[in-house]
């Protein structure tokens, strides 16, 4: 009982859809009347079986939860918001089927889905071909501003350069050597590409006291490395970059662990796990290690405390573990830019994708994290970024937090200085600035 | 070599201790009386005008009240009282610099007046007094502490800590830390403005193989004037520069050994049922999982009901991985395997099909979220040499793969049971008419092999994951060594993977560069292949059943 009324709270307080907005608007007596109304469809996509089920798994639950909590408050437009659930597992090419089944099948409204870089690139072209519109959960390596896509997770500059700037500062352990490790694909190349960049040119580290090193997905040996690791910041002036995806972490901390690398001398300052991951390793070993994110669970804001508990009582309703009930970052984005859409979606009156698009440029929402914005131009958000150090109950202890929320990067300064990207107002996505005048890129050749 | 170096290593810290008495006599002689001191400096932290030059005398005193009171100034604890200061202690009365209770003329304790306020710590002092406090981390009890913050203090390049880092060194007994502090100690003399002290310093490190000070002392060497301590500083330069190689080296070797048995310990089983019985068993991966889900469950058993005993649930668990997965082994063998024998590509794709059935039910069973924590025991290591260690999860894994080698070995060559499954092996037929049941040795040795699989797994949670792919990952390695070192001879199993695992682990580093482990993956495959090309059947060619079959076939 007591769940129903804090969600309600917080229903209320994030200004998000459903009764409460719409009795506002003063429709109350409609809602009844549009109770027979057909509902609207939406479609999630996100891996339930395969690799990537661990991290993808809970995004639905929560998706899930976002829209129950819209069902609950009388709908969007007066009509209930239908989910419809599919399992690409962890399968590039079946994202693509999928979501093209959602588009053109189910007609969905809107869909929720995807994680790695991949996935995402894969389902594009249908989304862009049948203008659709997908909401993007998951801090990516950026390069990339479709007019089909929100998307909510951080960019570079949002979650890497901060994390850069930490190690370097006085609290940070004065850093000055960047031992750059990832799992070889898109994800870590360009995000370490664009670090690259930004160490040398804007931070003035040497080219000799940055290391870069990658390792095939789901490399287990992980002796060498460390022991390069070691030798590299054995002065004591040296961080991790750990972009390493899924299962190599385990190996990797493991090794790091057995090797006495400790966190006090090395640390490491991961971009791709979050407390969802944590509570698959053994923490010991992980202890005082760093992560950069937008959200952490152990946050002690009123909004994200109501958030956790209604979360959990999510979970104890449906039959998952207390243990393995945690939020994390990519969940985080993924509720709030279901709310995002639904306040849109009332805002527009419509769920037509360009109405729906035009409604979301600079929209407002409360969220876990305070003010969350979708910027008004460039389809991706505003929001603060954290770092965190990990404690032995598998949480994070907040080391540093930004001066408010941060403006979205897609196209990173640091590689291209002068390239932007607006959607707003008959805007074609990305363009370079030359000599003051806009070149879109759609329009060359 | 490596023990050599050890050795005269040993040999020259030995030496550092028992001169270590002389070295702080000539970076510490100044505070070296500091006892009447430091009330005289306490009362000047009470005035903002003298506070800052009274903080950085307390830096430089080693007194054991330091601590104390610095820490008071910092939480607000620290009150004027008579012309000094005192400190308030936890149970609201004030306290001496030496902690004893301050009385007033009556005999009473005393306590802060109403209203009166602490000595307030200067905002711009604040950093400073942070450090100091830091630095005296090094006389607290713990000795990884004290460890962690002499090597901080050797790398902050703040020579005023020269004293205090002296003084550690004096008291301390431990020999690791006492190795650090020496270490940190000469690395901030080696900014001292007289060069024989730097000459000195670099010397010292030169003997410790400091590799953290390397990029120090290169750049001492860049700058430095004075022909002698040039020399020094060149000379502990190439010394460390040697031993960093050398134990590199070593270190390669142990890598490469370490993954040689993690190879051993995942095909051994696979040596088994495709080496001997020649069952193309692509279900291999699933059964190491099971091992490794074995080791999770009596894990989860003990972590609820024998928390006292948690260590122990390793003891249980690898002989449990065994059973389990000998005992699905066996039920495969006797529900789906033995109707297929003779038909290795229906084999192949229905043990491919239980492996899925197996990851997938694991996934809705665990879940995902699942870790193996290695018993404390394992957690770290033996420091072969300094800043080299090997883990003692990795040393056991090379145990178990030896000591599960040998038990198979005696097992099949000198026992009754395994004479048997030898006999069957080598000639059906023929073993048929001596009254042997094929058809029982079959399902055992099939089980046997798994069994074997489920120890692998079991073992491989103390380095690696616990997840439902996590079989896909190993049945590529297991079968390239099974296939290299020849079907049906356990000889080229371990060749192999002490091949592959050498190869691999010596090729990394010296393919090098952004993607050396990509590389040397690469890299070993394509010798595989080659090899195969040039010997089809593999290191050690042998006449068991898959071999005589395919010769008939042939």
């Amino acid at each position: 009982m007591s769940v129903r009324v804090t969600r309600r709270d917080f229903l209320k307080g994030t200004a998000a859809v459903g009764a409460g907005l719409a009795a506002g608007v003063g429709f109350p007596a409609v809602i009844r009347a549009q109770g027979e109304k057909e509902a609207i469809k939406v479609g999630v996509l996100h891996s339930l079986s395969g690799t990537m089920a661990i991290s993808e798994a809970p995004i639905k639950e929560i998706v899930l939860m976002a829209i129950d909590e819209i069902n609950k408050t009388g709908g969007v437009l007066g009509r209930k918001v239908e989910p419809i659930v599919e399992d690409p597992a962890s399968n590039w090419d079946l994202f693509a089927e999928k979501s093209k089944k959602l588009l053109l099948q189910d007609k969905v409204a809107a869909v929720f889905g995807c994680w790695t870089s991949v996935s995402r690139k894969s389902v594009l072209p249908v989304f862009e071909k049948y203008n659709g519109l997908l909401f993007y959960p998951v801090q990516y390596e950026g390069e990339e501003c479709s007019k089909n896509v929100i998307y909510t997770g951080a960019t570079i500059n949002q979650q890497a350069t901060p994390a850069i700037d930490y190690l370097m500062s006085p609290e940070g352990g004065g850093k000055r050597k960047f031992y750059l490790l990832g799992s070889d694909y898109v994800y870590p190349r360009t995000t370490n590409k664009i670090l690259r960049l930004y160490l040398t040119k804007v931070k003035k580290v040497p080219e000799s006291d940055i290391a870069e090193e990658y390792t095939p997905f789901h490399h287990q040996d992980y002796q060498t490395i460390v022991g390069k690791i070691k030798s590299f910041g054995a002065a004591g002036d040296a961080a991790v970059i750990n972009t390493i995806n899924g299962d190599s972490n385990v190996p990797f901390f493991k090794e790091l662990a057995n090797q006495g690398l400790t966190a006090d001398r090395t640390p490491t300052m991961s971009f791709s796990f979050a407390e969802v991951e944590l509570q698959t390793l053994d923490v010991k070993p992980l202890v005082g290690h760093l992560a950069s994110w937008n959200y952490f669970m152990s946050l002690r804001t009123p909004e994200n405390l109501r958030w956790v508990k209604a979360y959990k009582a999510w979970c104890a309703k449906h039959g998952t573990p207390d243990k393995q009930c945690v939020t994390d970052d990519p969940m985080m984005h993924a509720y709030v830019h279901v709310h995002l859409w639904a306040k849109a979606v009332a805002k527009a009156e419509s769920t037509d994708v360009d109405a729906v698009l035009r409604a979301l440029e600079g929209l407002e929402i409360d969220s876990p994290v305070g003010k969350y914005k979708v910027d008004p131009k460039n389809h991706h958000t505003w929001k603060p970024v954290y770092i965190g150090k990990i404690r032995s109950d598998g949480q994070f202890e907040v080391v540093w937090k930004s001066k408010g929320w941060v403006h979205p990067e897609p196209w990173s300064t640091v590689t291209y200085p002068s390239r932007e990207c607006d959607w707003s107002n008959g805007g074609k996505g990305t363009y370079d600035l030359v000599e003051g005048k806009h070149v879109w890129l759609s329009e060359r050749k | 070599m490596a023990l050599r170096t050890e050795v005269v290593s040993r040999v020259a810290v030995g030496l550092l201790v028992c001169a270590g008495g002389l070295l702080p006599r000539g970076a510490a002689a100044a505070p070296g009386a500091a006892g009447p001191d430091i009330r005289v400096i306490a009362g000047q932290l009470a005035e903002p005008a003298t506070q800052a030059t009274a903080i950085a005398a307390l830096g430089g005193l080693t007194d054991p009240a330091v601590e104390p009171l610095l820490r008071a100034l910092k939480d607000g604890a620290l009150y004027r009282w008579n012309t000094g200061v005192a400190v308030l202690g936890d149970d609201g009365a004030l306290r001496d610099l030496a902690g004893r209770p301050v009385l007033d003329s009556r005999g009473q304790a005393v306590v802060p007046r109403e209203g009166q306020e602490a000595v307030a710590l200067e905002e711009a002092s604040f950093g400073r007094v942070q450090a100091i406090l830091e630095r005296l981390q090094v006389f607290t009890g713990d000795p990884e502490a004290r460890r962690s913050a002499a090597f901080k203090l050797g790398s902050l390049r703040d020579v005023t800590a020269v004293p205090v880092l002296a003084k550690a060194l004096e008291q301390e007994r431990d020999a690791r830390t006492r190795t650090v502090l020496e270490e940190a100690l000469a690395k901030l003399r080696l900014l001292a403005p007289v060069a024989a002290t730097r000459a000195d310093a670099a010397r010292a490190l030169g003997r410790l193989r400091s590799e953290s000070a390397l990029a120090e002392l290169r750049t001492v060497l860049e700058r430095e004037a004075d022909p002698t301590t040039r020399q020094s500083v060149q000379a502990a330069v190439q010394s460390i520069d040697s031993f960093v190689f050398h134990r590199s080296v070593v270190g390669y070797l142990f890598n490469g050994v370490s993954l040689g048995a993690v190879l051993l310990i995942m095909s051994l089983g696979l040596a088994v049922t495709f080496g001997l019985m020649g069952i193309i068993n692509m279900a291999h991966g699933e059964m190491l999982m099971i091992g490794s889900y074995t080791a999770w469950v009596v894990q989860e058993l003990f972590a609820t009901h024998f928390v006292a005993h948690l260590d122990y649930y390793f003891v249980i668990a690898l002989p449990l991985s065994f059973l389990t997965a000998g005992l699905v082994g066996l039920a495969l063998e006797l529900g789906i395997i033995r109707f297929l024998y003779g038909r290795p590509l229906e084999t192949l794709i229905v043990t491919w099909g239980i492996g899925m059935i197996f990851s997938q039910s694991a996934r809705l069973y665990f879940g995902d979220q699942t870790s193996v924590n290695p018993p404390t025991w394992f957690r770290g290591g033996v420091e072969v040499l300094r800043g080299l260690i090997f883990p003692w999860s990795r040393i056991f894994i090379v145990v178990l793969a030896l000591g599960a080698l040998a038990a198979l070995y005696l097992l099949l060559r000198y026992t009754y049971a395994g004479l048997r499954v030898q006999a069957v092996m080598q000639n059906r037929s023929m073993a048929a008419c001596l009254g042997i049941s094929t058809r029982r040795i079959d399902a055992l040795t099939f089980a046997l092999g798994t069994g074997l699989a489920g120890i692998g797994g079991c073992a491989l949670a103390l380095i690696g994951t616990v997840d439902p792919e996590v079989g896909k990952t190993y049945i590529v390695d297991a079968f390239m060594v099974v296939v290299l070192g020849g079907v049906g001879k356990l000889v080229g199993a371990v060749v192999a993977s002490l091949g592959i695992g050498l190869a691999n682990k010596l090729l990394e580093p010296a393919i090098g560069g952004t993607a050396g482990a990509i590389y040397a993956k690469v890299a070993v495959l394509a010798i595989v292949i080659w090899f195969l090309q040039w010997k089809p059947t593999g290191l050690f060619p042998s006449r068991g059943r898959a071999a005589t079959e395919a010769a008939e076939a042939g």
